[in-house]
């Protein structure tokens, strides 16, 4: 199980190469000049050849490539065009915001996804599990900005329950109070993912039960609530720890919609704000943070997996 | 009064609206120490009658439209769901026909068999730990201290089948209900755990129901016999009688299907046709369009149970005039 961890972390190295190569690559195919929207439209052409010459972007591109790799190697994401400020300590920012957002989704995720799967498959063919299923439908296909703005609709404009938009951090004033702040986006975030586990909940929990063994589960006597559990739940899980890779991919798209519906001052938003302001080290920066988040947590859910399923073993 | 009651159990099938009668009328009695064999081809509803004595049809398209089947003084079907259960894998027990998925893949087998225990008997973890390691050595696993802490992944199929009967015994049931369960195993790995069954038998003075398809299993191990075909036993006998005197056409067939390794035989005799589907009427005898004695008579009528001898019935307007 070490082993084969360090492999996988040996093995992140090529592919983030690989993947620095095409974020590279992409964002100097956006076409609008950086210097120039930079300095905005009073600027001269002079200035605007000057800051170019002052950002390296006269140099052929694959030696601003190389010059780039070198100081990421050495842990320097370069400096952000925009707020003069190195790369590192902008993403540092938006971290707080980023990661109190999805801990509180995932949260979600598992507090409704779970136990209403396990519900509409045991309830399955009754109208339990037609209102779920159908519920999990709706919400699977409604699209993450309509539902934010929604919600904020109802709950911030209507019924005055939630703030609409912003996130002071924890650290200042008001304290844990302000996560009420994240309330509505990480439902936001959370409804389509939530709905997407308890289908997926309720298909594996279906297949496994009518696997033989459950009927040896029965045959020994046990209460019907164990036999669903223990024996039917415990086994799909193996099926619903592997799709949790793909929701954490889902879930940074998705992030990034509803940072901005809420104005949340989170790495989402400030992808889409740099791309923007063609502030290249930036989103250079974020794309390669997101790139080792979903190898780690690809990881994370193989080591699940095989720590679910003794039939896997880890090679 | 018998330790196992079945009578004129009905069993069918819920498909579209109409239900499908699968079992239809079978009764049996199996006593202490005593094995009764079920024998009948592919889909006569072997299986069906077995889950019914288990309580295990529940849940499915499958429902029990009529009989009774009682156990231990006992009327299984007027019992509630929590004392049916309190019955299932503690007084009466199952071995199923596919060894290798009936084992909870993801948990370790001395697990499964200690969930077993506990959950009938007030047993601390250590205590049903060591119980399960007693009936895993019964069932002949070696090293069974060692093999407690196998997943049923690392097991053969006849290991796998060791451990469902280790699990079976693991209350000391009263009535063991074997469906078919050395089918999926190779031959040699067959005899031993039918050996196994038998020797647990003496020992124990369980009540088995074994159900094959092989009338030589049969013929080996079980006291009694029921010959099913369609849903309905067709013949019954205690062993003895039933070979000495063979009665219904498709016994006989049955028997003409097994190869007898020591003749040199050239060519089996399979039974003409095929076992009609449950969706099928047919009037008269269900065996009428395979049978090589049928008349016109057996086409239209559906020959009552009639006793050739005593304990010795048959459905068949042959029935005792003449061999078969
Ligand atoms: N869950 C089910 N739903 C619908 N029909 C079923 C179901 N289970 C069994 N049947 C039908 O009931 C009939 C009897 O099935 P059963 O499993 O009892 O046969 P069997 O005698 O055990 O056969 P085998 O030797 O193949 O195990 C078959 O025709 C089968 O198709
Ligand atoms: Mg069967």
């Amino acid at each position: 199980m070490l082993l084969y961890t360090i492999k996988r972390l040996l093995a992140l190295i090529p592919t983030l190469l690989a993947a620095s190569v095409l974020v590279f690559l992409f964002i100097h195919l956006i076409p609008g000049d950086p210097a120039a929207i930079l300095l905005g439209d009073t600027a001269t052409p002079e200035d605007v050849a000057a800051l170019t010459r002052e950002m390296g972007l006269d140099e052929p591109i694959w030696k601003q490539y190389a010059l780039w790799l070198g100081n990421v190697l050495q842990g320097d994401l370069g400096t952000s065009v925009f707020f003069r400020e190195p790369v590192l300590s902008v993403i540092g920012d938006g971290a707080e915001t980023s990661i109190l957002l999805a801990t509180m989704t995932m949260f979600w995720i598992v507090l409704f996804g779970i136990p209403i799967g396990i519900l509409s498959a045991t309830k399955h063919g009754t109208w339990v599990d037609q209102m779920t299923s159908g519920g999990a439908m709706l919400f699977a296909s409604v699209p993450t900005f309509w539902l934010g703005l929604y919600l904020i609709l109802i709950f911030s404009v209507g019924l005055g329950w939630f703030p609409s938009s912003g996130f002071p951090s924890i650290s200042d004033d008001g304290g844990l109070t302000n996560l009420r702040y994240l309330i509505l986006p990480s439902l936001t975030l959370a409804a389509p993912n939530a709905a997407l586990i308890i289908r997926l909940v309720r298909a594996s929990m279906l297949d496994v039960s009518r696997e033989d063994h459950v009927r040896t589960a029965r045959a020994k006597g046990l209460h019907p609530a164990k036999v669903a559990i223990k024996h039917v739940f415990r086994n799909a899980l193996i099926a619903v720890a592997a799709a949790f890779g793909f929701t954490f991919a889902a879930l940074v798209s998705e992030a990034v919609v509803t940072e901005t519906v809420f104005s949340l001052p989170g790495i989402g938003r400030l992808v889409v704000q740099s791309i923007l302001r063609r502030d290249y080290p930036v989103i250079q920066g974020v794309i390669l943070v997101i790139v080792v988040l979903y190898m780690i947590i690809n990881l994370l859910v193989d080591l699940a997996y095989a720590r679910l399923d003794p039939r896997v073993s880890l090679k | 009064m018998a330790l196992l009651e079945v009578k004129d159990l009905e069993i069918a099938v819920a498909a579209g609206g109409a239900l499908l009668p699968v079992v239809r009328g079978v009764s049996f009695s199996v006593d202490e120490n005593e094995t009764l064999g079920i024998v009948g081809e592919s889909g006569c509803g072997k299986s069906l009658t077995s889950l019914a004595i288990m309580g295990l049809l529940e849940g499915s398209q499958l429902r029990l439209t009529g009989g009774s089947i009682s156990f231990d003084g006992r009327e299984l079907n007027s019992l509630s769901p929590n004392e049916r259960r309190a019955i299932m894998g503690d007084q009466m027990a199952m071995i199923f026909q596919e060894p290798m998925t009936s084992l909870n893949p993801v948990y370790r087998i001395g697990d499964q068999i200690v969930e077993t225990i506990r959950q009938h008997r007030d047993m601390s973890k250590r205590q049903a730990s060591d119980r399960a390691v007693e009936l895993l050595d019964l069932v002949r696993i070696p090293e069974p201290a060692r093999r407690i802490d196998s997943f049923p992944h690392q097991m053969s199929g006849g290991q796998r089948q060791r451990v469902m009967i280790a699990m079976a015994l693991a209350c000391d049931p009263k009535l063991l209900i074997a469906d078919e369960p050395t089918t999926a195993l190779d031959v040699t790995v067959q005899k031993e755990v039918l050996d196994l069954m038998a020797d647990l038998q003496t020992r124990m003075g369980t009540a088995i129901v074994l159900i094959s398809h092989d009338l030589g299993v049969i013929a080996e191990t079980c006291d009694k016999v029921a010959v099913m075909y369609r849903g309905k036993i067709v013949e019954a006998a205690s062993a003895a009688a039933l070979f000495a005197n063979i009665s219904h056409p498709y016994t006989r067939g049955l028997l003409n299907s097994i190869p007898v390794v020591d003749h040199d035989v050239e060519w089996l005799e399979a039974i003409p046709g095929r076992v009609p589907t449950i969706d099928e009427t047919l009037p008269g005898c269900a065996f009428h369009p395979r049978c090589s004695m049928a008349e016109i008579r057996c086409s239209a009528e559906d020959p009552a149970p009639h006793d050739v001898a005593t304990g010795h019935t048959v459905r068949c307007h042959f029935a005792g005039k003449g061999t078969v």
